[in-house]
């Protein structure tokens, strides 16, 4: 009874979509207030709906209901409950209803939460929310019923995926899915202002903070899987450049270069079309993004099941949205003003420099992505585009990037003095060049990259930090004053030094891990004692270990410095007894910012065992970096300008185009 | 600078840097690409030690050996021919006899095929497709039941 009334909400929600999908808009088209008015209500229901049918299939996951043709596939009844509530949307059908629970929470958001956005905007804001919402909800309804049932229910279930059987299930998918689908909301105001035909700077304080918003949400997601496929698959990898990474890299790419121009916008009402064009892109790459990695073209560990008719209907979705916007785009985007003039050394003109660079790499990302798939599809014949690809690619577009980082906040608007700048970045340059001697001096020419990569990210540190020293002028006025200074600085100061600052650290932990990092491959016995890096690892055998779903053997490692014990190092292999498959757990022990890290091979009947022991120099600064970059984009959302609406004076100077309140 | 002076300085620095990313990729997609490789194709086309392919097929029965410290040969066949592959390291949870596995590195000039990855499968479901169609060309698949991907 409460699986069929999920059931019924959904189609109940559907319905909904359809009416927000075309009342609001022609509301807002055709000026009628009341039309406009219902888009906020029914965003509101609709969430509502869609939270309920959630509930609905969680509810039947946690009391294991057989019966339900999903939960038999993917739970058993003597999964933990953590894995029972994230097995929810371990799967396609369910990760599809999370997606369109999270469009809908969005939508829900944008009616509460932006009283001080014009009526008519916002009326097709949620029109336009409303279209992804059908066209999604029509997806679920019609090829992925999370709530089929089978006639005989069978008494046990499948069982969950492995590998998906880890906390990190419960965080990864809800947060790369609020930052793809986050990125609807920046979508959908493109698509209202290519409607209504006006855009001014205002309406780019409204989008960043969503903008912002998806932003963080898609860095931590990313960051998360990284980590996840870092520990869970025993490789000792943390990125390879897998095309269901570049499906989720793509559109933070775009992102991050969207964020960028919205300032631009917003400062200087310049940039306008292309800020337009960015949202619209950007969340192109999140639907390419659902289609590569839900249609099963590739195959991955994120392909639950492939079903053509599936892929075509996303395909399907994905054309219509992304050639639909794109038409509007040509046809309507001559009508917007274009405004603001600048100098191209000026912060406008090394803001376009990144947007440029930026979007070259996601473009990089974009070919290296699809072109084995065209040329399969074209040639029938088959090649892997890997690292070596992106290297050459992604790596040459991001280091004059990195290097013009610094530079760019401390430009000023219009025209700046590139030589004024430059002197504010001594320290930071004579810090980078200290960093880089310093690691060259320890290491000396074994890694010739490892002291310009160290001296690039020390580079950007610093030179993030000089913009607050530069702005509170700490070196003229004293300490304390220049304290009381920086409190009173704007939050978005402190979000972009910390956004910038945590690539720098993001970079010295990619640098420092792959340049110095120790590895081995070795069989060990019990009593072998071997080294890793500066440790003694001593072996002391193998044991079993019964889990709740499944058997293990376990590794026991002790670790040692310079004689004291420092730790132990557990890794195993599970078995997983309901689908009859194999996983390695790797063992991990973080000393400062380094990890030791140790997996468990094949076993053998003397007790001895292939192992792989890493020592990975700085690696956690890798996910930190990205924590620090998301914390940034917290604080700016925070900041006040973007809190408050439009300012009076600026509304008046726009009166006669933005519509009557 | 005048008004159009600062727009032909934009469109040539957007024109430097798409220039260059377009050159970028043409010249890493020329270089910088595998291929996927049968074990026929392996044979048949002779190709010279040192390249870089994927090699992918079955792990032939009976043909995995493994000696000290994480050394281990097998042969991987698509049923026409095989090729001899070694390896160090831990291989996937999934690599077993007779299953599909996707390997890449280079052919020796002794002929023996020395990977530096080996993939096999994600759940036990899975066969790599590349080795799933290659399968079905040598008319040795059996059946779909097997490969609810």
């Amino acid at each position: 009874m409460i699986v069929e009334t999920g059931h019924f909400a959904l189609v109940l929600a559907f319905v909904l979509a359809l009416i927000q999908s075309v009342v609001p808009v022609w509301g807002a088209v055709t000026d009628d207030r009341r039309l406009m008015q219902t888009a906020a209500p029914v965003a509101n229901v609709l969430f509502v709906l869609v939270t309920l049918s959630f509930a609905a299939l969680t509810w039947a996951y946690l009391a294991s209901d057989f019966s339900v043709v999903n939960v038999w596939e993917n739970s058993h009844s003597a999964k933990p409950l953590i894995f029972k509530i994230s097995g929810v949307w371990g799967n396609h059908e369910g990760s599809m209803l999370l997606w369109v629970l999270i469009l809908v929470m969005f939508g829900s958001l944008v009616a509460l939460f932006s009283g001080n956005v014009p009526a008519q905007l916002r009326a097709a804001v949620l029109g336009v929310q409303g279209w992804i919402t059908a066209a999604f909800l029509l997806f679920v309804l019609a090829t992925s019923n999370p709530f089929e049932r089978i006639v005989n229910a069978p008494i046990e279930g499948n069982d969950l995926n492995p590998l998906l059987q880890d906390i990190g299930l419960a965080i990864h998918p809800p947060l790369l899915y609020l930052g793809y689908v986050g990125f609807s909301i920046t979508f959908s105001f493109a698509v209202a202002a290519l409607i209504l035909g006006r855009i001014d700077a205002a309406w780019a304080r409204w989008v960043r903070p969503w903008a912002l918003l998806a932003w963080v949400f898609l860095t931590l997601g990313i960051s998360m899987g990284s980590y996840w496929a870092y520990y869970e698959l025993g490789w000792g990898g943390w990125w390879f450049w897998d095309p269901v990474e570049n499906a989720s890299f793509m559109p933070w790419l775009a992102g991050t270069a969207l964020l960028h121009s919205a300032i631009v916008m917003e400062k200087r009402e310049a940039l306008k079309v292309w800020t337009v064009l960015l949202a619209i892109f950007t969340f192109s790459l999140s639907l390419l993004g659902t289609f590569l990695v839900r249609s099963g073209v590739l195959t991955s560990v994120h392909a639950f099941a492939v079903d053509p008719e599936r892929g075509l209907f996303i395909l399907v979705i994905l054309c219509i949205f992304i050639g639909g916007s794109f038409t509007l785009y040509a046809w309507r985007a001559p009508l917007l003003k274009q405004g603001g003039l600048f100098a191209p050394i000026s912060r406008e003109g090394a803001l376009v420099l990144n947007n440029l660079f930026l979007t070259a790499a996601t473009v990089s990302v974009l070919v290296g992505t699809l072109y084995p798939l065209a040329l399969e599809a074209v040639t029938g014949e088959k090649i892997s585009v890997g690292a070596p690809f992106f290297n050459l690619t992604f790596g040459p577009l991001m280091i004059p990037l990195l290097l013009a980082v610094p530079f760019g906040p401390l430009l000023a608007w219009k025209r700046g003095d590139l030589l004024a700048a430059t002197q504010r970045l001594y320290a930071a340059f004579g810090l980078a060049l200290v960093a880089a001697l310093a690691v060259f001096w320890l290491w000396g020419m074994k890694q010739v990259l490892a002291p310009i990569g160290v001296g690039l990210a020390v580079w950007i540190m610093a030179g993030s930090i000089a913009e607050l020293v530069t702005r509170t002028r700490i070196g003229e006025v004293g300490l304390s004053r220049g304290l009381s200074r920086l409190v009173g600085l704007p939050r978005s100061a402190f979000g972009t030094t910390l956004g910038h600052f945590g690539i720098g650290v993001t970079l010295l932990g990619i640098v420092m891990s792959s340049a110095f990092q120790t590895e081995l491959v070795r069989t060990v016995r019990p009593g072998d004692t071997f080294d890793v890096a500066d440790y003694q690892l001593s072996f002391s055998g193998l044991a079993p270990r019964q889990g709740p779903n499944f058997t293990e053997q376990v590794g026991h490692f002790t670790v040692r410095q310079g004689g004291t014990e420092v730790g132990v190092l557990d890794p195993s292999k599970r078995l997983y007894q309901a689908r009859g498959m194999p996983t390695t757990e790797a063992a991990i022990l973080t000393f400062g910012f380094s990890q030791l890290y140790v997996s468990l091979g094949e076993t053998r009947a003397d007790g001895a065992a292939d192992i792989r022991a890493y020592y990975k120099p700085m690696i956690t600064l890798i996910w930190l970096g990205t924590l620090v970059m998301s914390i940034g984009g917290i604080i700016s959302i925070t900041d006040r300008r973007l809190r408050v609406g439009a300012p009076k004076p600026a509304r008046a100077k726009i009166a006669g185009l933005s519509p009557a309140e | 600078m005048t008004r159009k002076q600062r727009r032909l300085t934009l469109i040539g620095a957007a024109a430097v840097v798409l220039a260059s990313a377009a050159g970028l990729i043409l010249y890493a997609l020329n270089d910088q690409i595998v291929f996927f490789q049968t074990p026929t194709d392996v044979v048949a086309k002779q190709i010279p030690s040192g390249q870089r392919i994927r090699l992918g097929g079955l792990v032939e029965e009976g043909s995995i050996e493994r000696s000290e410290d994480a050394k281990v040969s097998f042969r991987v066949t698509d049923t026409a021919n095989t090729v001899p592959v070694t390896y160090v390291g831990i291989l996937p949870d999934l690599f077993r006899e007779g299953q599909g596995v996707v390997t890449e590195g280079i052919v020796g000039p002794d002929g023996i095929f020395r990977a530096d990855s080996v993939l096999a499968k994600h759940d036990e479901n899975y066969v790599p497709k590349e080795v799933a169609d290659a399968l079905k060309a040598q008319g040795v698949w059996k059946g779909d039941d097997t490969t609810a991907q």
